[in-house]
Formats: structure tokens, sequence, C-alpha cells
């Protein structure tokens, strides 16, 4: 017997996360779906290409914070060849040239003015009432509140006191006067879900998740404040096995999310994903 | 913040191996301080599903502040930590046993609390329900399971909880039991177990209590590990709600979730409302190989042996196992708005992929979701419950929910939210008798939609009667009245008596309005064509026509292109002198100058042309339901 949404876990989240991408495009007027590279966004454009049937029917956004590793540029132009993706690369050029950056400034500062400010230009400029985003219940606190289908404002604000209610399958599918909506079908998925479904699939990935010198990337961002953890698993198989036994959250290698108390919080709110 | 997290020194194993991979949703309910965060502190320390050194850190807490160690602190620690600010939302904990995963959903008590409970619950599996033995049942006891039926959560195990302030007494427990047992009844509920614990002290949480060995049923962890998904919907008739239609290459491919039953290839499925049938050729899974089955749950896309016209929310079924088609039908409503919900407003009723607008026809009871009693009022306010009835103001496909929950519940939006959601509790078949003279709003409401008249002009062999017939294929699939009122057939019998001069043609024109003003009345959608090749000639028609919808198609190709086509032979006819008056060859045709959709039939595929025309039928039809107040 085939594998099916009802004898299979990942089958299940994969068959519930298509779902989700052909609501959104069903229901927005135009969608984008930015793209970090990273093993959860690799696995959206997968889920993506499966939804409609081999090649996904609106653009990706890269934004480019130019502090990308090298192996993740090298990586950008094979998966866009194997995808027959249509990208977009935004960098925040004026930040850039006012000299903002790690060496000078603090990280919740650079991941303002270097993803958020440029990805809500980039909606400004397009015009999308949808982003797709591969962020995932289990990876941090504030993403466990987090809903399907999740209103923006046009300020990129969400209102994290007063979400939509969400049953049913049914999802606030009208974005805000000129805000958007993210979408986020990856919202029940587990790091070891994640893992997992790429084995199966075979979905292409960068390497740097994979021990080098018993260090690997466990989860990866601008190379001055993603920091590698102390691992053997050198490839797919002993991640899995090394998750399993791990009680070291994800984004620990992120200092970002470590400033303040709150610093995820803060910066979700006000736009980051 | 150190540099390098230790991840391969950690022994402990937190994901063992487990039999089923999915996670279990499970809410638990119950009055205030009847043992909730206790219960779940005590439950994620059992089976092992806490933070490293979390316990270690509580307890030092309790003994710095000379307080005595509660597992209820551990629960709020846990939380503290895990809302920072966000407090007003519904709360997930996960743990889990050698069996499964599980994510607790703790409904917040106090704000905002159906929302919360709504989202929370519509989601979970199965719910545990505490009862302190002390207390008894008391209203929260009840309101909560009243709201786990409306929700359709049907596996519950009630929990009589603080059994050692009653010293383990079996008659005070039994006395609950039949208690609570009626009462779950009267909402059509049943507990699986009434299980006695005492939270505190685990007993029966994980571990059986060796001071209560009159229980011979299961602890609670084996009564969460006997509970099942309850979401294989596979041998229940199929109903799958269509996503969208892609036409990305040459296939033409239907996709949608099977939300019940299974579709496999060489299927005859029936697409409702609508009643158009035709086969599933195959699947199209990219990458592939295509899939042989799609069951409940699964994502599904196929393609059709015979393509017949589908959009988006009709319901795809097995014609042997129909869901209902119709407007109206009694429903139980929770309602979160903060307007109150009123008779005679206008919603958007979403019932899986159908989106259509509706009214509250009638408000029939109002109930406190608190209380549960009755309130007197015109308005439903927010939070509380109510039976009414709605009308949508086109067929919609629904079971009841008594008999498939998952196409007998719908959600109610306003201006773009989802304030509402409901069960259905009884069709309502279409009103049959009024009284006086059936008036346009009448007919307007069984229809469905506003009549209109679509006027199709052009020189003969421009494609007016191509377009025109699939843009009547498009609306009889889609349920509305519609009739063809078509030059040629008129000229056989009504206008039989008529010649080609311009008299004669004026006559046509004004008769073939009149035939389609006759329709419109009926309440139809009247497709007329004829070439009408004078300006002077339509503008008395659409004049004529007036008080109904009003829509010229200009269908437009180059003389030269239509008389290429000469489908009847007709212009080879005009040019031998054989026919006089010719339109185009021998007699002039006056373009219109301000159509409302001007096709060239040249430049677009018959398909752009049809969706023109529809879409400005829509507008149309759409600005006259606006205008029209049911």
């Amino acid at each position: 017997m085939s594998r099916n949404a009802q004898n299979d876990h990942l089958t299940r989240l994969e068959q519930t996360s298509i779902h989700i991408f052909r609501e959104a495009f069903a229901n927005f007027r135009s969608v984008c779906m930015p793209w970090s590279m990273g093993k959860d966004s690799n696995v959206l454009i997968w889920l993506a290409r499966k939804a409609f049937c081999g090649k996904i029917p609106f653009p990706l956004l890269h934004i480019d914070t130019t502090y990308e590793f090298p192996e993740m540029y090298e990586f950008r132009e094979k998966a866009k060849e194997i995808h027959g993706i249509d990208l977009i690369v935004r960098i925040n050029e004026d930040a850039i040239r006012r000299g903002i950056g790690y060496a000078t400034h603090d990280p919740v500062t650079v991941t303002h003015e270097l993803k958020t400010v440029p990805l809500k230009a980039a909606i400004d400029e397009f015009k999308w009432d949808a982003l797709v985003t591969g962020i995932r219940r289990d990876e941090d606190p504030t993403r466990a509140k987090e809903r399907w289908f999740s209103p923006r404002s046009a300020e990129g604000v969400w209102d994290y006191k007063d979400q939509p209610p969400e049953f049913w399958g049914q999802f606030a599918s009208t974005a805000p006067e000129g805000g958007h909506v993210r979408v986020q079908p990856l919202l029940e998925w587990t790091e070891l879900d994640i893992w997992e479904y790429i084995r199966r699939e075979n979905i292409p990935n960068p390497t740097l998740y994979f021990a080098r010198n018993g260090k690997r990337f466990r989860s990866l961002g601008c190379h001055p404040i993603t920091h590698p953890v102390d691992s053997p698993a050198s490839n797919i198989d002993e991640v899995i096995e090394e998750l399993k036994l791990t009680r070291v959250s994800e984004r620990a290698g992120r200092a970002q999310d470590h400033v303040g108390r709150n610093s995820m919080q803060a910066l979700r709110a006000k736009g980051f994903m | 913040m150190s540099q390098t997290s230790k991840i391969s020194s950690v022994q402990k194993s937190v994901q063992p191996d487990i039999e089923d991979m999915r996670k279990m949703h499970v809410v638990v309910v119950g009055h205030v301080d009847h043992g909730k965060s206790t219960f779940v502190g005590r439950l994620l320390h059992e089976t092992d599903s806490l933070p490293n050194g979390k316990l270690e850190q509580v307890r030092k807490n309790c003994a710095a502040e000379g307080m005595e160690f509660e597992y209820a602190f551990l629960l709020d620690a846990l939380l503290e930590e895990q809302e920072q600010n966000i407090t007003i939302d519904t709360t997930r904990i996960f743990f889990r046993t050698t069996k499964r995963a599980y994510a607790i959903i703790d409904a917040p008590g106090h704000k905002e609390f159906l929302k919360n409970m709504v989202t929370g619950a519509a989601s979970a599996s199965a719910a545990l329900l505490l009862i302190d033995a002390n207390e008894g049942v008391m209203d929260q006891s009840r309101r909560h399971a009243f709201l786990l039926s409306l929700l359709g959560v049907k596996q519950l195990v009630v929990l009589v909880n603080k059994m050692d302030l009653i010293k383990h007494d079996q008659s005070t427990y039994e006395k609950i039991k039949v208690e609570y047992t009626a009462f779950l009844k009267s909402l059509g509920l049943t507990a699986v177990h009434f299980i006695p614990i005492a939270a505190k002290h685990g007993e029966n949480v994980v571990q059986r209590s060796d001071k209560m060995s009159w229980w011979k049923g299961p602890t609670v962890a084996e009564a969460l590990d006997n509970f099942n998904h309850e979401d294989d919907l596979t041998g229940l008739p199929l109903r799958m709600p269509v996503s969208d239609i892609y036409r990305f290459d040459h296939r033409r491919i239907i996709a949608g979730r099977v939300e019940a039953g299974a579709i496999r290839p060489g299927d005859e499925l029936i697409f409702q409302p609508g009643g158009r049938r035709s086969t599933v050729r195959t699947f199209e899974d990219w990458p592939g190989p295509s899939r042989e089955v799609a069951g409940t749950g699964d994502s599904a896309n196929f393609s059709l042996s015979e393509q017949i016209f589908v959009e988006r929310g009709q319901v795809a079924a097995h014609p042997n196992q129909q869901p209902r088609v119709g407007r109206e039908f009694r429903a139980r409503i929770f309602w979160l708005g903060k307007e109150p919900l009123q008779p005679n407003k206008t919603y958007r009723l979403r019932l899986l992929t159908q989106n259509v607008e509706a009214v509250i026809a009638k408000i029939e009871k109002i109930t406190d979701a608190s209380s549960l009693e009755s309130i007197e009022a015109s308005t439903v306010p927010r939070d509380t419950i109510c039976e009414v009835i709605v009308r949508a103001t086109r067929p919609i496909a629904f079971d009841l929910h008594s008999e498939c929950a998952i196409t007998g519940r719908f959600a109610l939006e306003d201006k773009g939210r989802i304030n509402g959601g409901g069960i259905i509790l009884d069709s309502i078949s279409e009103k049959t008798s009024g009284e006086g003279k059936v008036t346009a709003a009448e007919r307007t409401a069984r229809a469905g939609h506003s009549p209109a008249v679509i006027w199709f002009t052009g020189l003969s062999g421009s494609g007016k009667s191509t377009i025109a017939e699939l843009v009547e294929r498009r609306l009889f699939d889609a349920g509305k009245k519609v009739f063809r009122v078509d030059g040629d057939d008129l000229r056989t019998a009504l206008n039989r008596d008529l010649g080609f001069s311009a008299t004669d043609r004026a006559e046509s024109v004004r008769r073939a309005s009149a035939v389609a003003g006759l329709f419109a009345n009926a309440g139809h959608i009247a497709l007329v064509t004829l070439i009408a090749p004078l300006a002077a000639d339509r503008a008395k028609a659409r004049a004529a026509l007036a008080n109904h919808a009003f829509i010229e198609v200009f269908v437009d190709a180059p003389l030269e292109v239509c008389e290429s086509r000469d489908v009847k032979g007709l212009y080879a006819k005009a040019r031998r002198g054989e026919i006089p008056e010719f339109t185009g060859i021998s007699s002039p045709y006056e373009a219109p100058e301000a159509p409302e959709v001007h096709i060239r039939t040249d430049k677009l595929s018959t398909t752009q042309a049809v969706e023109l025309v529809i879409n400005a039928l829509d507008k149309i039809l759409q600005s006259k339901a606006e205008d029209w107040e049911v």
C-alpha cells in the first residue's frame, strides 16, 4: 500500500502543507515566497512544486544581507537551476552605504535594517498580498502562537494580541488594507520532520548543515552571528540520529534571538519572519 | 551566551522511537481550580517531558520563598517562559508517551475565552475534562462540555480529580459519574472513561494508584494512548471541495483536498452545485509516479476524461452519495464578532472552499456560552451561541453535521474577518407557497441571481453563437437559469414573415428584445445572438430592456476573417448576389461605439472571450445583488 495522509506522518504533513499552498494561491491576488536558502525554505520549494504540479507559479525573493556564507551564494545559483525558480534578489544598498554592519552595530539593528526593511520595500514595490514563510511552531515560543494565515498591517506589524480565529480549515484570507498575509505551510512540522522529509525526498540543501572538523550549522543566517554547534553528524542519517537525542534549541546558534529577553518577539512584531 | 552549544553530550533521549509519529492534539478543560495546571504539570513530569533542570529550578524557587512546591507552579513557570509577553492566545505544551507525541492545548479561562477555545479545541482530536471530586459538577464543567459538542470533539475522558480530598471514596466518584453522564447525554456526548485521579500525587496519571484498587480502568496516559486520531474518514462518502483548476501547461488539473472518502482513477464524479459529471482520468503528481488513490487528508490533483466546467467551491462526490444542495438551513452558531450578529445583514458564508453571501433569516434562540441560559435579544452578542436560519444567496453543497461533520459546518465572515462558525442541524427545502402575485424578487430569490440580458451583436460568422453557447454552458453548470435566444431560431418560427429590409430588420430586433425580456422577467439570463446591424435598432432594444441588467457584447472580427470562415456558406451566396442586403456585403453594419464587452475574435481565444463575458456579467449581477436588499 502506498503512503498517504492516514498511514504516514510525513505524508500527512506534506499533504496538509500542499493544501495550505493551494488555498493561498487561490485566495490571494499576488503571492511571493521569500527564500532563505535554508533547509525549511528548501522544503517549501519542494512542497510548492508538488502543490503546483512541478513549477512554482509565483516568484521567490532572496533578501541578500551581503553576509551570507559564500557556500550559500553557490547553492543559490545551483538551486535556481534545479527548481526552475523565478528569483528576485534585493539588497538594502542604502543601509550598507550608511555603514550598517555587524562590525559596528548590534545584531537586532542589522537584522532589522538588512532583512526587514528591504522585505518591506519589496512588498511595497511588487504589491504582494501574501508571503509564504517557512516558520514552524517548534522553533521559538513566539512562533508557537502563529496561525496558518497570519495577517500583517501595512507597517508589517503582527498584532499577536488579537489574532483571527482559525478553525475548520477556514483561514484569514483577506489581507488588511495596505498589508499582507503571512502564509505558513510548515507550522506543524518539527526540525526532525524537516530532515526526515529531506532524506525521503532527496531535497537539495547546503552542505553547511553537515559536520566539518567536528562542527556543523544547525540553523543558517548571517555568518558573523551564526555559530556552529559541536557535532560529529556529517550526513543526513547522522543529523537525524543526533536530533532525536538533543534537548538544545535549534536557534541557540542564532545571536539575534538572544540579545535581550524578548528580542525575538520584538523583531517579529516589527515584521521579521 | 556561549559561542558553541553542545549537542552530542546530552545523553538522555527525549525523542525515542515511537509507534505513531503524528502528534495528537488534546484539549484540557474544566472549572477553574479543579486542577488543570497541577494535572498538566504532573503529566509533563511523569512522561519525562520537561526541559533539563526545570523541576529542580522551580523546587529551589519555592524553597527560597518558603512555599510548598506544587506542580501547578511548574506549569506556570513554563508558560511564563514560553509566553514572554504574549498571553492572550491558545497555548500549546508538548509531551510524549512511548506510543506517540501529544500537544496539550490549554484554553485560557478568561478573556476572549470563546475565540481561543474555538481556535484551540477545533483542532483537537480529544478532550480531557477535570471535575473536582470535592466540589462536584460546576458551571464551567457544563459549559465546556457544551462547547466540545459544538466543536465536534467526540473523544472525551472525564478526570475526577482530587480523590485524595475525599479519601478515595468510590461512592462519591460514582455519584459524580451518574450526574455528569446524564448531562453529557443531553448534549449527545459520551465520556469514554471517568478516571478517578489525584493529580497532585500522580495517582492514576501515569502510575496506577494503590489507594484506589477498586478502579480497574486505565490511567490517564493509557486512556490517551487509546484515543484515535479520529480524522480517518476514508470510509465515508467522498467529499472533495475544489481548491483550484490549474492550466499551467496543456493539462487541465482539478486540485482539492479529499475531506472524506477516497478518489481513484476511473471514478465518475459529480460536482455540486451544478451537477456536471465527468470521470477521473489520472492523478497528475509531480515528480511522479502518480498515486493510485487519494484518501482522506490527501491533496489530490487529477485530470478528467471529459472536459466539463468546474470551479473553486464545488464539491466533488460520487453520484450515488451526493451532498445536499440548497440555500437554506438551520444552524447552531457561535459568534465571536465584536459587533453583534444581525438578522438580514449580509455575511460571507465559508464552507470548505465555497464562499457565498448569506443572511441570517431568523434568530430562533440565543444562549449564553457561560451560563447556558437563554437570552432575549434581537441581535446575537459576542461569545454567545444561537440557533438561526441561514439563507445563502445562491445554492451551496453541504451535509448535515450529524451526517458528515466536515461538510456540515461553516464559518461566517464579516468585512474580511472570520467572526463565527456553526454546524448545520437541518436543511430547509425551498419555500413553495407564498401569497398573492409572484414577484420579481421572489423569482430572483428562487434563481439565486438577478436576471439579465446579454446581447451578442456582430457580423455573420464573427463567432456570436459559438461564444454564447459556451457562456450558456458555463452559467448552466454553475446552477444559473439561462437560455439562448438565437437569431437563426427566431427566423424559422417567430420571424418567418420577415425579410432583410431595413424595416424588417428593425422589427426582428424588436421581437428578439421582447422575447429576451420575457425570459428575463421569468428570472433567466437571456443570451441574444442577433446581427442587429443598426445602432438605432440596438438602442431601442436596450431601452426596452431598461429594467434588466443589460450587457452588449460586440463580437468583432474583420469582414475578411468572417468571410474566410463562412460556416454557413452565406458569404459565398451573397457574393454571387443570391442574398440581397447581406450585412457587410450589400448592407451596412454599424459597429457599436461603447459596448460593455468588446471581443476581437481574431485576436482572443474563445476561452478568453467567454471569460470577458462572464466577468462583465458577474460584475453587473454583483451590483444588482447589492441593490437588492434581501
